[in-house]
């Protein structure tokens, strides 16, 4: 919680400080290229803004403006800065934060974007921004039967929305398959195969909005996992396991009338095109007992690649998941300890593990990760690259009589490219380790030596 | 305990002796307790950790609600989810010891931070109660015949397959805590009638409590101890001990077992019981007459039975007439359905399609025998003449058992279970026997010293009877090894020193040398195929846990596991209180599963709510439809095994459903479902 207030105080510092020099119209966008990913679930976009300094003063820093619905589905936002020329480009990336502008129209947010150094005036500087939205493709028709295929509406806007002048812009749309069944055309706009071209739109000015409709086939698993509990456990002796509990569901076009396993089987090709029964998901290298079971048992289609980079678990669920059916499932494993505990140089130890979900191209609505340290542990904190819920708690496990001490962190709305390291900072004393094989080896040692005392004591009242 | 080597005169050697062989025995024990354990583990190493088959789903469920929502909750629980609309109380109709069991040990757990789920403990109940199982056959027969019969005998018991069927690892039902509760109630019996020990009749009376909260088969008991105590009276084996072993246990039995729920007054009110209380009297009347011999001459005593036996009479009418009366009102004549088909075996059959229609409930064939106890079968003979030579109270306690069970095994094909310890006990008295006869000729034919040999010999497998002969002339020996011991371990060592009489008998018995090796091996090699037969029955056939299929093809191993994909599936998307009907044979599994609710389970108490459903299944669509309705049914759960071959389907149990709603319903009839002409039927 501390450190969610810091953050946010920090925040708040440079909002107040920041407005003095950089105003909107200092800055303006000489040419965007917009590329909009719509294959999957998981929208993706990818903005080269080439951005000039028309004011007087340095401008340090630029806004990115995204519309009510976007902000409320934005997962993520990242920046590169490209210096150098074509072949020995460079890309740095850089600062960016949620910010807030109080004159902002119609309850637009934004994100605030911090140069490597100051922008001069007359100055020019080229920007790569990544942003992914998720739950941002709406199933119409709402429900289908199980020949149908999918069919989903994307919403956006034809121009950038930017408190900036653009002065040229393209937008790219890429559907995942050739069929769509129809786009708001806004002139000049064109559609050629999987690929619906926007523009070039020539000097807009700031706040201008476009809204488009495109009506698209997709067929790719809307795999959404409702809630997935990551617990980490550490101990010294030599391991760390792991457990996940998820929830997934299927997010696409609900699922109408009946399910025919014959046809599913037999059919594939045109049948239950939308649904999914396969997931994949990543593990650490050098994993081992793996399992993957619900509560009813375990679940018996699932197979194990284990590799140098990375191993693969490819799954199925109990039945195939169709629009807005349900399922359960964990999905534990154990890693050996010395690749991912280390000891920091003031002799304190830290854990380095991945945040996120180990499914790919899966959008996870609440995610919480709890780092079981082992049972004696003081002064935990993690570090994280962007802000989570943290919080402290306490679980008791194999012979605990203090309890260990548990980090939780929860984070909404996390897409894959959250599975960036974290680290959990704690120490601890080994000698916290002996505690629950001496106390295994007393107890058995009063057993013994109550038996002994138990035959060679005569408790007889009345002598033989 | 075996004394092995030649008895020393040094009394220190001796003392040493019984150290190690105490060590030995204990050792031994702990090993058949690991054996027990381990050898029902092949369904957790070949399929996994899971709840098996239909009613341990069920358990698993009360112990779920037991452990979540403590005791008190437990008695009054009633359960809407199951019997839509009626529902069911819980706490007053299950048989409350297997979940109290369960449930208390993952309570201790628990409380020591060891944090087992509540599966995992019911998973590995039956195994851990099946050494407790083996430990308790050890005890019994040790009384009956000494500690080398009583290992045999628990070794055997640890991998009889009959017990290893419904005691596997997920097999989480009553028999699995049963089978040692009947054992050993049987053993504190044993033990209070060779010690007329009251601290062993409580004892009995508490074991006998356990039992009757574990499973409906505490009949058996209350049945089989009241004609063992009939069979003594009558062979004019009376003693004071017996009166302590029977008396305390009947009414502190009876006190204790009305005490739980689901037999209440049942344990006073119907026939199953009256057994016991008819020779609790007869056993008052001869203790009467006992005592009156004592103080009266033996003239006074003939015109004191003559005047008793006239009142007696009279009374013995009245009190009859009135217990027929009684009986005779209840239409069923105070039995219950499964205890009328035991006695009369076609019973079930013509009255109640209900019971008839589980396979357990059907009479077995005979390689069922075979399969159950195997070479048991030709040991256990061997063990009932063993038993006779010399007859003891012990022993012809064992020989009515056994002959008792294999009555009821006949019948019940379930009731095998009871037969199996009876068989064991039988056959570890038979190898024990046998063991000691060959290598003690042998011994003798090799030692050339015989005294010193024979003595060792009797120190084996000297029964009871000659121990009490053996004790009134060395009595100060015993006396003195006793001292030593803890006071509370009263019991009595196998006699050290037999009589006269034995050691003559004993060298009758010996046997020439090669006939003794040979038939050593044999009796080895049949233990051997015991054994491989108890490993290959516990591997192969009886640890599918019945709700995961395999099937091993050219191609690899095949997992069915429809069964939990459509539970999984109710479970997941289907809404809370959603009602789901199939056949009664899913119910408990839906329940526990799915979580959603049933018409009709496996309890099978409403056999007109059964034979609704079953008239629903044999209807056409549109009454089927009406009928379901009538019930808020939104799915129908219906199992069909055409596409991959799986035998047990709807389809299969689709002419019982036809029989039971018929049963019911006369529209239903069975023959409109057959095919008349047979002769055009084409496969």
């Amino acid at each position: 919680m501390a450190a969610r207030i810091g953050i946010f105080a920090v925040v708040v510092a440079v909002f107040l400080s920041i407005p003095a020099f950089s105003s909107a119209q200092d800055l303006q966008i000489v040419n965007a290229e917009r590329r909009i990913d719509l294959s999957s679930h998981i929208v993706k976009d990818f903005l080269t803004l080439k951005v000039e300094n028309i004011g007087i003063s340095p401008a340090a820093e630029m806004l990115l403006a995204f519309s009510p619905t976007q902000i409320k589905n934005l997962a993520m936002v990242q920046a590169l800065a490209i210096t150098g020329k074509k072949k020995k480009k460079t890309y740095l990336p850089l600062d960016v934060k949620p910010a807030e502008q109080p004159d902002a129209p119609n309850d637009t947010g934004y994100y605030r974007v911090t140069f490597v150094s100051p922008l001069g005036p007359g100055e020019t500087v080229s920007l790569e921004v990544l942003y992914i939205l998720t739950n941002s493709l709406e199933p119409f028709p709402v429900e289908i039967t199980q020949s149908e295929s999918q069919l989903v509406y994307y919403h956006d806007s034809a121009v950038i929305l930017s408190p900036y002048h653009v002065k040229q812009q393209t937008t790219f749309v890429k559907t995942p398959s050739t069929r769509v069944e129809s786009f708001t055309s806004i002139e000049p706009a064109n559609r050629a195969g999987k690929e619906i071209k926007y523009g070039p739109y020539e000097n807009r000015a700031s706040y201008s909005y476009a809204p488009v409709i495109i009506h698209f086939e997709n067929n790719s698993p809307f795999a959404v996992v409702e809630e997935l509990v990551r617990e980490i456990e550490i101990s010294h002796w030599g391991s760390l396991q792991i457990t996940e509990h998820y929830r997934l569901t299927h997010g696409g076009a609900r699922h109408k009338g009946v399910f025919s396993r014959v046809d599913y089987q037999s059919k594939r090709s045109v049948s239950g095109a939308s649904s999914f029964n396969a997931l994949l998901a990543v593990l650490p290298p050098r994993v081992n007992s793996v399992y993957y079971r619900d509560d009813i048992g375990n679940i018996s289609t699932s197979h194990l690649r284990t590799g140098f980079r990375k191993s693969e678990l490819e799954f199925e669920p109990r039945y195939p998941l169709f629009g807005g059916w349900r399922a359960t499932f964990i999905i534990g494993y154990r890693v050996p300890l010395e690749d991912y505990l280390f000891e920091a140089s003031d002799g304190r130890r830290y854990l380095n593990f991945t945040f996120g979900c180990p499914l790919v191209e899966t959008i996870v609505n609440k995610l919480t990760i709890k780092v079981v340290l082992p049972e004696g542990s003081k002064d935990p904190y993690a570090i994280l690259p962007f802000t989570v819920n943290q919080d402290l708690q306490v679980k008791y496990s194999y012979l605990d009589i203090v309890g260990r001490t548990v980090v939780v962190l929860q984070k909404d709305n996390v897409v894959p490219t959250h599975n960036v390291p974290f680290q959990v900072y704690y120490t601890f004393k080994p000698i916290y380790m002996l505690a629950e094989p001496f106390m295994l080896v007393s107890a058995f040692f009063f057993v013994f030596v109550a038996s002994l005392a138990y035959v060679h004591i005569d408790l007889n009242i009345a002598r033989k | 305990m075996a004394a092995l080597e030649s008895p020393q005169p040094a009394a220190t050697t001796t003392a040493m002796r019984h150290a190690f062989g105490n060590v030995l025995s204990v050792l031994i024990l702990v090993l058949i307790g690991v054996l027990a354990f381990s050898i029902r583990l092949f369904s957790v190493i070949k399929y996994e950790s899971v709840i098996h088959e239909f009613d341990p789903y069920f358990n698993y469920r009360v112990t779920q609600f037991l452990s979540k929502n403590g005791i008190y909750e437990f008695w009054n629980w009633f359960d809407d989810r199951t019997w839509y609309p009626l529902g069911r109380v819980i706490g007053g109709t299950v048989y409350p010891g297997l979940t109290l069991t369960a449930g208390t040990i993952w309570w201790v757990l628990n409380s020591l931070n060891i944090p087992l789920s509540v599966e995992t403990v019911c998973v590995f109940t039956a195994p851990v109660f099946s050494a407790f199982a083996s430990w308790a056959t050890y005890l019994l027969t040790k009384e009956v015949k000494g500690s080398g019969a009583g290992l045999a005998a628990a070794v055997l018991l640890a991998m009889v397959p009959s017990y290893i069927s419904r005691s596997v690892a997920g097999s989480y039902d009553n028999e699995a805590v049963a089978i040692f509760a009947l054992i050993f109630t049987f053993y504190l019996y044993i033990k209070t009638l060779n010690t007329g020990s009251l601290f062993y009749a409580t004892l009995n009376a508490l074991a006998y409590f356990y039992m009757v909260c574990s499973w409906g088969g505490y009949t058996f008991i209350i049945n089989l101890i009241p004609m063992h105590v009939l069979l003594c009276i009558v062979t004019g084996r009376y003693s004071p001990r017996l009166y302590i072993a029977y008396a305390p246990l009947v009414v502190l039995g009876t006190l204790l077992a009305a005490l739980v729920p689901v037999v209440g007054f049942n344990a006073v009110l119907t026939s199953e019981h009256f057994a016991s209380f008819l020779v609790f009297i007869i056993i008052h009347v001869v203790a009467l007459v006992y005592y009156i011999k004592g103080i009266l001459t033996p003239k006074m005593f003939k015109v004191a039975v003559t005047l008793v036996v006239s009142i007696g009479m009279v009374v013995c009418f009245i009190v009859v007439a009135i217990l027929v009366a009684l009986v005779a009102s209840s239409p069923t004549g105070g039995w219950s359905g499964r205890s009328l088909s035991l006695l009369d075996p076609t019973y079930a059959s013509k009255y109640i399609p209900i019971i008839a229609s589980v396979s357990e409930h059907q009479p077995p064939t005979w390689p069922s025998y075979f399969m159950d106890i195997n070479v048991l079968a030709f040991l256990v003979p061997a063990g009932i003449i063993a038993c006779f030579s010399p007859l003891s109270d012990s022993s012809s306690f064992v020989v009515l058992y056994i002959v008792m069970s294999v009555y009821f095994s006949g019948v019940m094909v379930r009731l095998m279970l009871v037969l199996a310890p009876a068989a064991c006990i039988m056959s570890g008295i038979a190898l024990s026997q046998a063991f000691d006869v060959f290598t003690g000729s042998i011994k003798y034919q090799l030692g050339g010293s015989s005294n010193s040999t024979d003595n060792a010999e009797d120190t084996n497998n000297a029964p009871k009877d000659d121990a009490s002969a053996g004790k009134t002339d060395k009595g100060e020996e015993i006396v003195k090894e006793r001292s030593s011991k803890k006071g509370k371990k009263k019991e009595r060592e196998p006699a050290d020193k037999p009589s006269v009489k034995s050691k003559a008998k004993k060298k009758a018995l010996v046997l020439p040398l090669e006939t003794s090796i040979v038939a050593l091996l044999l009796l080895i090699m049949l233990g051997a195929f015991y054994v491989i037969h108890c490993v290959w029955a516990a591997a192969e056939a009886y640890s599918a846990p019945s709700i995961v299929l395999t099937s091993q093809s050219r191609d690899g191993l095949h997992v069915f596991d429809d069964f939990r994909e459509s539970y999984a599936w109710l479970s997941h998307n289907t809404d809370v209180d959603d009602k789901v009907a199939s056949w009664w044979d899913y119910g408990y599994q839906t329940t526990a599963m799915a979580n959603r609710t049933v018409i009709v389970d496996n309890n099978t108490w409403n056999n007109t709510h059964i034979a609704t459903v079953g008239t629903a299944m044999s209807s056409p669509e549109k009454a089927a439809w009406e009928i379901f309705n009538s019930l808020d049914v939104k799915y129908v759960l219906v199992v069909f095994g055409g596409l991959i071959g799986y035998p047990s389907d709807d389809i299969n149990k689709f002419l019982w459903m036809v029989r039971i709603g018929g049963g019911v319903f006369p529209h239903i009839k069975e023959a409109d479902y057959l095919t008349l002409n047979l002769n055009l039927v084409t496969y």
